[in-house]
C-alpha cells in the first residue's frame, strides 16, 4: 500500500462525529467611509493612502517623494506614469534585484485592514511586487470594499498562479519586538486612490 | 530535564524574564485592542471553530478533493505519513533539481519534522529567511516561540551574534542597523538560491491552492526568483472553500500580534509560468489526535500563537523551557500526543486559569484539554514519584474526616511553633519564593460550628 493511500485509510479509520459547514452570511462590519477607514488602516500599518482626482495627478504626487526623485530605475503598469524598465522584457526576474520604484495597478482595496488584492495575471515576473525598493499602488476609491467577506466575495480565488492582499511595507519586529520597515520587500507603500479612472 | 527546572533556571536572569513577560502582555494586549475593534470577533471565533470541525470530519474527502485540484493546476503532490517520509520526499525533490542552496521562510512543520539538520547532513545550505529564525538559526538555537522565534534575545545578543556572523559593528545595538545588515545579506541569499520552501498557513481543497502570510515578504520572495517552489504542510491546515479564508485571514493577524492583516496574504495556485510546484502533505500522528474525541479540537490550531501571549506561565518561563517545537499551552496539548513520557511535564505548566481559552481564535478549550492530559498522564504511569505519592497520601486522609480534622488540630498547634528551617525547605516547594500563609486560631469547621451554635 502506498503513503498515500495508508494515510487515507488511517484517517477514515477514525470516528468523527459528522458537523456542519457553516454559512459565512453574517452582519459584517461596514464603514461609513471606507475610504477613511482604508487611509487609517494603511497608516497604521506603515503605509500612506493618497486620494487623487484622476491618474494624472499622480505623478506629480510622486515628484514630491524624494525617494521618487532619486529612483533610477522604475517599473510601470500605470498609463499615466512612465517607467524605464519594460517587466514584460524581463526574463529573469533576479535581474529586478536593483529596481528602485515599482508603480502598479491594483483590483481593490480592503477598509478593515489597509490591504490591497493584486494578481499576477498578465504580469510576467510576479517577483516585482516584494523585490522592489518602493512600492506604490493604483485603484479605483470606488473600489474598496469594508471587508474580507465583501473581499472574497467579489475574487475567483485559483485564476492566476498568485493572488496577494498586501497591507503596508514590509516590516519585522523579530530584534527586541522593535518595529523595522523595510525588512525584505518594499521600504514603503503608497496607494493612490483615484476618484476618476478616464477612459 | 522537565518543564520546572529549565523554568527556575530561566527565572534567574530576573531582568530578562520580567522583560519577556511584559513584552509578551504588550503583544496580547494589542490582540485585545484588534479584537475589540470588530463587533463580530466573537461570531467569527463560533464560525472558524465550526468550519474546523466540519473539514475534519471529512479530512479524507477533502483531501483528495484539495489533490485532485492541485494536480490539475499542475501541482505535484506528495504525501508522508511521517517526518522521516517528509524529509526524504523533500531531499529527493531538490537533489533531482541539483539544488544546493534552499531558502525557507516559517514552517511549523519542518521544526517538528526537523528538516534543517537532515538537509544539511545531506550536503544542502539551508537558510531561515524570516528575520527571527534566521537569528535563532545563526545561534544554533530552535525558536523560542512560533510566531516570534527570537523573542528570548535581546538586541545585544543580535548585535554579538551578526557582528559575529554578518559582519557588523562589534556592540551595535539599534534595531534598525541589523535589520538592515540582514536585509543585505538575506538579499544575497535570495539571489543565489536555486529553491524556495514555505509552508502553509491554510489549503483550499475547492481550488487546490494554498495562503502563506507573513509580515516581512520572505516566503514570496524565496519563491519568486528560483524556479522550484516546494510547500509543506500538516493535513490539518485544510479548510473547504477559498470564501473561509475571509473568517481565517480576520482572525490571524489581530490574534497573532493585533495586527488586521498580515503584510503579505499571498494565494498560491499552480506553478508559475516556466516553475515548478510540490505540495507535501504530513500526516505525522494527526490522524491519532484526529481519533480522540478529548483532544481532536487541537488540531484546529491556526499556529496564531495569542495562548502563548496570554499564558502567565510561558511568559514567566520561555518557549525553550517546553522543549518541544510548539511551546506553550497549546503545545503542551500536542507534545504529549507525540511522546507522553518525554513530555509528561508540560500539562503540569498550568495553573488552569482558562486564559489560552478565551483567546482561542478558534475556540479550542486548552486549558480544559491540558486538564485532561493531567489524568491521561496519570493513568500512563508517567506522573514523578513526589506527585504520586502525595496523590496517594492526599487520597487516604481525605477519605477519612477525623484524620484530616485531626492532622490539622496538630499542625495549627506545632507548626507556628517549629524553627524557619523546618518549615522552609527543599521538600515543600510552596516556601520557595513566597511565605507561607499564617495558621488561622481555628479551621473553617470549627468556625462554622462556633457560629451555628450562637444562632441557637
Amino acid at each position: 500500500m502506498s503513503g498515500r493511500e495508508e494515510m487515507l485509510k488511517a484517517i477514515r479509520a477514525q470516528t468523527v462525529p459528522p458537523s456542519p459547514l457553516p454559512e459565512l452570511a453574517g452582519d459584517w462590519i461596514r464603514y461609513p467611509d471606507p475610504f477613511a477607514q482604508f487611509q487609517k488602516m494603511l497608516e497604521f500599518v506603515g503605509g500612506r493612502a493618497v486620494r487623487v482626482a484622476n491618474l494624472s495627478e499622480i505623478r506629480g504626487h510622486l515628484e514630491s517623494l524624494p525617494t521618487f526623485v532619486a529612483a533610477r530605475q522604475i517599473v510601470s503598469g500605470v498609463s499615466s506614469v512612465e517607467g524605464n524598465i519594460d517587466l514584460n522584457a524581463v526574463e529573469d526576474p533576479h535581474t529586478l534585484e536593483t529596481v528602485d520604484w515599482a508603480i502598479m495597478p491594483g483590483e481593490f482595496a480592503v477598509a478593515e485592514n489597509g490591504a490591497v488584492w493584486l494578481t499576477d495575471r498578465g504580469l510576467k515576473q510576479r517577483a516585482i511586487y516584494f523585490i522592489v525598493q518602493h512600492l506604490s499602488l493604483v485603484i479605483p476609491v470606488s473600489q474598496i470594499v469594508n471587508n474580507m467577506h465583501e473581499a472574497y466575495a467579489r475574487i475567483t480565488v485559483g485564476t492566476s498562479s498568485l493572488g496577494v492582499f498586501i497591507s503596508g511595507p514590509s516590516k519585522t519586529a523579530d530584534i527586541e519586538q522593535s518595529l523595522v520597515i523595510g525588512a525584505h520587500g518594499p521600504r514603503s507603500m503608497t496607494v493612490f486612490c483615484v476618484d476618476d479612472m478616464g477612459a | 530535564m522537565n518543564h520546572a527546572t529549565l523554568a527556575g533556571e530561566y527565572i534567574q536572569d530576573r531582568e530578562r524574564a520580567a522583560w519577556h513577560d511584559n513584552t509578551l502582555w504588550f503583544v496580547r494586549s494589542k490582540r485585545d485592542k484588534a479584537a475589540a475593534t470588530l463587533p463580530e470577533w466573537e461570531s467569527l471565533r463560533q464560525t472558524a471553530s465550526q468550519i474546523k470541525a466540519h473539514t475534519v470530519s471529512k479530512l479524507a474527502d477533502f483531501l483528495e478533493e484539495f489533490e485532485r485540484n492541485a494536480i490539475a493546476r499542475g501541482v505535484k503532490v506528495h504525501w508522508a505519513r511521517h517526518a522521516e517520509e517528509h524529509n526524504q520526499i523533500v531531499l529527493k525533490i531538490l537533489q533531482e533539481h541539483g539544488v544546493k542552496k534552499l531558502v525557507k521562510s516559517k514552517s511549523m512543520l519542518t521544526e517538528e519534522c526537523h528538516l534543517n539538520p537532515y538537509l544539511e547532513r545531506h550536503g544542502i545550505e539551508v537558510v531561515d529567511s524570516d528575520l527571527g529564525e534566521r537569528i535563532v538559526q545563526l545561534a544554533g538555537e530552535p525558536p523560542s516561540h512560533i510566531v516570534l522565534p527570537a523573542i528570548h534575545k535581546t538586541k545585544a545578543d543580535v548585535g554579538d551574534l551578526f557582528h559575529k556572523h554578518l559582519g557588523t559593528e562589534a556592540g551595535a545595538t539599534d534595531p534598525n542597523y541589523l535589520a538592515e545588515a540582514a536585509r543585505q545579506h538575506l538579499r544575497d541569499k535570495f539571489m543565489s538560491a536555486d529553491a524556495g520552501l514555505t509552508g502553509v498557513n491554510f489549503a483550499i481543497a475547492e481550488t487546490g491552492g494554498f495562503v502563506v502570510c507573513t509580515n516581512e515578504g520572505n516566503a514570496d520572495l524565496g519563491v519568486s526568483l528560483p524556479k522550484l517552489h516546494i510547500a509543506c504542510m500538516g493535513i490539518e491546515k485544510l479548510i473547504p472553500r477559498a470564501k473561509d479564508l475571509s473568517v481565517f485571514l480576520r482572525l490571524l493577524a489581530r490574534s497573532a500580534t493585533g495586527q488586521p492583516i498580515t503584510t503579505y496574504s499571498s494565494h498560491f495556485h499552480g506553478p508559475r509560468p516556466g516553475g515548478e510546484l510540490h505540495i507535501v502533505l504530513v500526516d505525522n500522528g494527526r490522524s491519532h489526535i484526529l481519533g480522540k474525541d478529548e483532544f481532536r479540537t487541537s488540531l484546529n490550531c491556526i499556529r496564531c500563537g495569542a495562548c502563548m501571549n496570554t499564558c502567565p506561565v510561558f511568559r514567566r518561563s520561555g518557549g525553550h523551557s517546553y522543549q518541544s517545537f510548539v511551546p506553550g499551552p497549546i503545545g503542551s496539548i500536542l507534545a504529549p500526543a507525540r511522546d507522553p513520557q518525554k513530555h509528561a511535564s508540560l500539562p503540569q505548566a498550568c495553573s488552569l486559569c482558562g486564559s489560552c481559552t478565551d483567546v482561542c481564535p478558534v475556540k479550542i478549550n486548552i486549558h480544559e484539554q491540558l486538564l485532561l492530559w493531567r489524568h491521561e498522564l496519570a493513568r500512563l504511569g508517567f506522573l514523578p514519584w513526589s506527585k504520586r505519592l502525595g496523590m496517594k497520601l492526599a487520597g487516604f486522609v481525605f477519605r477519612r474526616p477525623w484524620l484530616y480534622s485531626l492532622g490539622g488540630k496538630i499542625a495549627r498547634f506545632v507548626v507556628p511553633k517549629l524553627p524557619r528551617f523546618l518549615v522552609y525547605h527543599r521538600l515543600n516547594p510552596w516556601g520557595k519564593q513566597r511565605e507561607m500563609p499564617e495558621f488561622p486560631a481555628s479551621s473553617f469547621r470549627e468556625q462554622f460550628q462556633q457560629r451555628e451554635a450562637k444562632r441557637k
